[in-house]
Protein backbone atom coordinates (compact mmCIF):
# COMPACT_ATOMS: atom_id res chain seq x y z
CA UNK A 1 0.00 0.00 0.00
CA UNK A 2 2.35 2.63 1.04
CA UNK A 3 4.71 0.89 -1.94
CA UNK A 4 1.50 2.52 -4.39
CA UNK A 5 1.20 5.78 -2.65
CA UNK A 6 4.97 6.67 -2.57
CA UNK A 7 5.36 5.40 -6.64
CA UNK A 8 2.44 8.08 -7.51
CA UNK A 9 3.36 10.65 -5.30
CA UNK A 10 7.21 10.12 -7.52
CA UNK A 11 5.65 9.40 -10.65
CA UNK A 12 4.25 13.36 -10.62
CA UNK A 13 7.19 14.69 -9.49
CA UNK A 14 8.87 13.31 -12.57
CA UNK A 15 6.05 14.99 -14.21
CA UNK A 16 6.50 18.03 -12.73
CA UNK A 17 10.18 17.98 -13.44
CA UNK A 18 9.90 17.41 -16.95
CA UNK A 19 6.52 20.55 -17.45
CA UNK A 20 9.12 22.59 -15.36
CA UNK A 21 12.20 22.02 -17.91
CA UNK A 22 10.27 22.37 -20.85
CA UNK A 23 9.05 25.61 -19.24
CA UNK A 24 13.08 26.02 -19.55
CA UNK A 25 13.53 25.36 -22.73
CA UNK A 26 10.17 27.05 -24.38
CA UNK A 27 9.88 30.34 -22.72
CA UNK A 28 11.28 33.56 -24.14
CA UNK A 29 13.58 35.38 -21.56
CA UNK A 30 15.56 34.95 -18.50
CA UNK A 31 13.01 36.06 -15.88
CA UNK A 32 10.16 33.47 -17.06
CA UNK A 33 12.27 30.55 -17.49
CA UNK A 34 13.21 30.96 -13.54
CA UNK A 35 9.69 31.53 -12.56
CA UNK A 36 8.94 28.35 -14.99
CA UNK A 37 11.89 26.32 -14.11
CA UNK A 38 12.49 26.63 -10.40
CA UNK A 39 8.96 26.64 -9.19
CA UNK A 40 7.57 23.44 -11.07
CA UNK A 41 10.89 21.58 -10.51
CA UNK A 42 11.36 22.21 -7.04
CA UNK A 43 8.16 21.00 -6.41
CA UNK A 44 8.53 18.11 -8.32
CA UNK A 45 12.08 17.18 -6.42
CA UNK A 46 10.18 17.55 -3.06
CA UNK A 47 6.98 14.95 -4.20
CA UNK A 48 9.83 12.62 -5.37
CA UNK A 49 11.70 12.69 -2.37
CA UNK A 50 8.82 12.24 0.00
CA UNK A 51 7.88 9.65 -2.25
CA UNK A 52 10.84 7.79 -1.44
CA UNK A 53 10.50 8.07 2.06
CA UNK A 54 6.84 6.94 1.70
CA UNK A 55 8.10 4.00 -0.53
CA UNK A 56 11.10 3.08 1.70
CA UNK A 57 9.20 3.23 4.80
CA UNK A 58 10.21 4.11 8.10
CA UNK A 59 14.04 4.37 8.73
CA UNK A 60 17.33 6.24 7.97
CA UNK A 61 16.28 6.61 3.74
CA UNK A 62 13.39 8.54 5.01
CA UNK A 63 14.35 10.65 7.59
CA UNK A 64 17.54 11.02 4.76
CA UNK A 65 14.77 12.33 2.01
CA UNK A 66 13.03 14.59 4.73
CA UNK A 67 15.75 16.32 5.55
CA UNK A 68 16.69 16.90 1.98
CA UNK A 69 13.38 18.02 1.06
CA UNK A 70 13.18 20.62 3.59
CA UNK A 71 16.90 21.63 2.14
CA UNK A 72 15.44 22.15 -1.26
CA UNK A 73 12.44 24.02 0.17
CA UNK A 74 14.83 26.47 1.80
CA UNK A 75 17.86 26.59 -1.17
CA UNK A 76 15.91 26.72 -3.55
CA UNK A 77 13.44 29.84 -3.41
CA UNK A 78 17.07 31.58 -2.27
CA UNK A 79 19.15 30.83 -5.34
CA UNK A 80 16.14 31.71 -8.19
CA UNK A 81 16.15 35.43 -5.88
CA UNK A 82 19.54 35.88 -6.32
CA UNK A 83 20.14 34.76 -9.54
CA UNK A 84 17.24 37.01 -11.14
CA UNK A 85 18.99 39.98 -9.08
CA UNK A 86 22.28 39.19 -10.71
CA UNK A 87 20.87 38.55 -14.10
CA UNK A 88 18.87 42.64 -13.77
CA UNK A 89 21.84 44.08 -12.35
CA UNK A 90 24.10 41.86 -15.44
CA UNK A 91 21.52 44.01 -17.52
CA UNK A 92 19.65 41.40 -19.38
CA UNK A 93 16.51 42.84 -21.04
CA UNK A 94 13.16 41.64 -20.37
CA UNK A 95 10.92 40.39 -23.01
CA UNK A 96 9.80 42.67 -25.65
CA UNK A 97 6.02 41.62 -24.38
CA UNK A 98 6.23 42.04 -20.55
CA UNK A 99 4.33 44.54 -19.16
CA UNK A 100 5.21 45.54 -15.86
CA UNK A 101 8.79 46.06 -13.97
CA UNK A 102 8.29 47.25 -10.04
CA UNK A 103 12.01 46.32 -9.52
CA UNK A 104 12.81 49.63 -11.86
CA UNK A 105 10.52 51.60 -10.06
CA UNK A 106 11.79 50.44 -6.80
CA UNK A 107 15.16 51.30 -7.82
CA UNK A 108 14.25 54.63 -9.31
CA UNK A 109 12.40 55.24 -5.95
CA UNK A 110 15.88 54.54 -3.96
CA UNK A 111 17.78 57.32 -6.24
CA UNK A 112 15.94 60.15 -5.47
CA UNK B 1 7.98 1.20 -13.18
CA UNK B 2 11.08 2.43 -11.94
CA UNK B 3 13.23 2.56 -15.29
CA UNK B 4 10.49 4.94 -16.57
CA UNK B 5 10.90 7.53 -13.88
CA UNK B 6 14.71 7.44 -15.17
CA UNK B 7 13.91 7.89 -18.59
CA UNK B 8 11.93 10.80 -17.63
CA UNK B 9 14.81 12.68 -15.39
CA UNK B 10 16.80 12.05 -18.67
CA UNK B 11 14.39 13.94 -20.49
CA UNK B 12 14.94 16.50 -18.13
CA UNK B 13 18.33 16.55 -18.13
CA UNK B 14 18.55 16.96 -22.32
CA UNK B 15 16.80 19.76 -21.85
CA UNK B 16 18.67 21.43 -19.25
CA UNK B 17 21.73 21.06 -21.39
CA UNK B 18 20.26 22.30 -24.44
CA UNK B 19 19.76 25.72 -22.88
CA UNK B 20 22.96 25.31 -21.07
CA UNK B 21 24.47 24.52 -25.05
CA UNK B 22 21.96 27.49 -26.02
CA UNK B 23 21.56 30.09 -23.52
CA UNK B 24 21.97 33.39 -25.06
CA UNK B 25 23.06 35.40 -21.50
CA UNK B 26 24.80 33.98 -19.15
CA UNK B 27 22.29 34.10 -16.52
CA UNK B 28 20.02 31.67 -18.56
CA UNK B 29 23.37 28.65 -18.24
CA UNK B 30 23.14 29.72 -14.42
CA UNK B 31 19.78 28.86 -14.75
CA UNK B 32 19.96 25.65 -16.87
CA UNK B 33 22.96 25.25 -13.90
CA UNK B 34 20.82 25.23 -11.17
CA UNK B 35 18.27 23.16 -12.35
CA UNK B 36 20.25 20.63 -13.71
CA UNK B 37 21.80 20.36 -10.10
CA UNK B 38 18.32 19.78 -8.46
CA UNK B 39 17.37 17.29 -11.01
CA UNK B 40 20.48 15.08 -10.17
CA UNK B 41 18.73 15.08 -6.19
CA UNK B 42 16.00 13.22 -7.60
CA UNK B 43 18.59 10.53 -9.39
CA UNK B 44 20.02 9.93 -6.53
CA UNK B 45 16.69 9.66 -4.31
CA UNK B 46 15.44 7.21 -7.29
CA UNK B 47 18.74 5.02 -7.22
CA UNK B 48 19.03 5.07 -2.92
CA UNK B 49 15.07 3.51 -3.40
CA UNK B 50 15.82 0.90 -6.15
CA UNK B 51 19.48 -0.37 -4.19
CA UNK B 52 17.86 0.19 -0.77
CA UNK B 53 21.20 1.47 0.05
CA UNK B 54 20.66 5.10 2.09
CA UNK B 55 24.12 6.12 1.53
CA UNK B 56 22.88 7.70 -1.88
CA UNK B 57 20.72 10.19 0.13
CA UNK B 58 23.80 11.35 1.68
CA UNK B 59 25.20 12.24 -1.57
CA UNK B 60 21.77 14.08 -2.21
CA UNK B 61 21.97 16.34 0.38
CA UNK B 62 25.99 17.25 -0.62
CA UNK B 63 25.16 17.67 -4.09
CA UNK B 64 21.90 19.87 -3.46
CA UNK B 65 24.50 21.71 -1.01
CA UNK B 66 27.42 22.35 -3.08
CA UNK B 67 25.01 23.27 -6.02
CA UNK B 68 23.61 26.03 -3.83
CA UNK B 69 26.90 27.01 -3.37
CA UNK B 70 28.08 27.48 -6.75
CA UNK B 71 24.73 29.23 -7.55
CA UNK B 72 25.16 31.65 -5.21
CA UNK B 73 28.46 32.20 -6.22
CA UNK B 74 27.30 32.80 -9.97
CA UNK B 75 24.55 35.11 -9.20
CA UNK B 76 27.06 37.27 -7.29
CA UNK B 77 29.88 37.35 -9.94
CA UNK B 78 26.73 38.24 -12.26
CA UNK B 79 25.76 41.17 -9.79
CA UNK B 80 29.37 42.40 -10.48
CA UNK B 81 30.09 41.89 -6.86
CA UNK B 82 33.04 40.12 -4.95
CA UNK B 83 32.63 36.80 -3.19
CA UNK B 84 33.76 38.20 0.20
CA UNK B 85 31.51 41.13 0.10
Amino acid sequence: MSDTIGYILIAIGVLFNIFGCIGLVRFPDVYNRLQASTKCVTLGTIMVLVGAAVAAGWGAMAAKAIICAVFIVITSPTAAHAIAKGAYAAGVELWEHSVVDKYAEEVARKKE
Amino acid sequence: MITVFYLGLCACCFLCLYRIARGPSAPDRTVAIDILGIVVVCFCALLGLETGKDFYLNVALAWALLSFIGTIALAKFLEGRSFDE
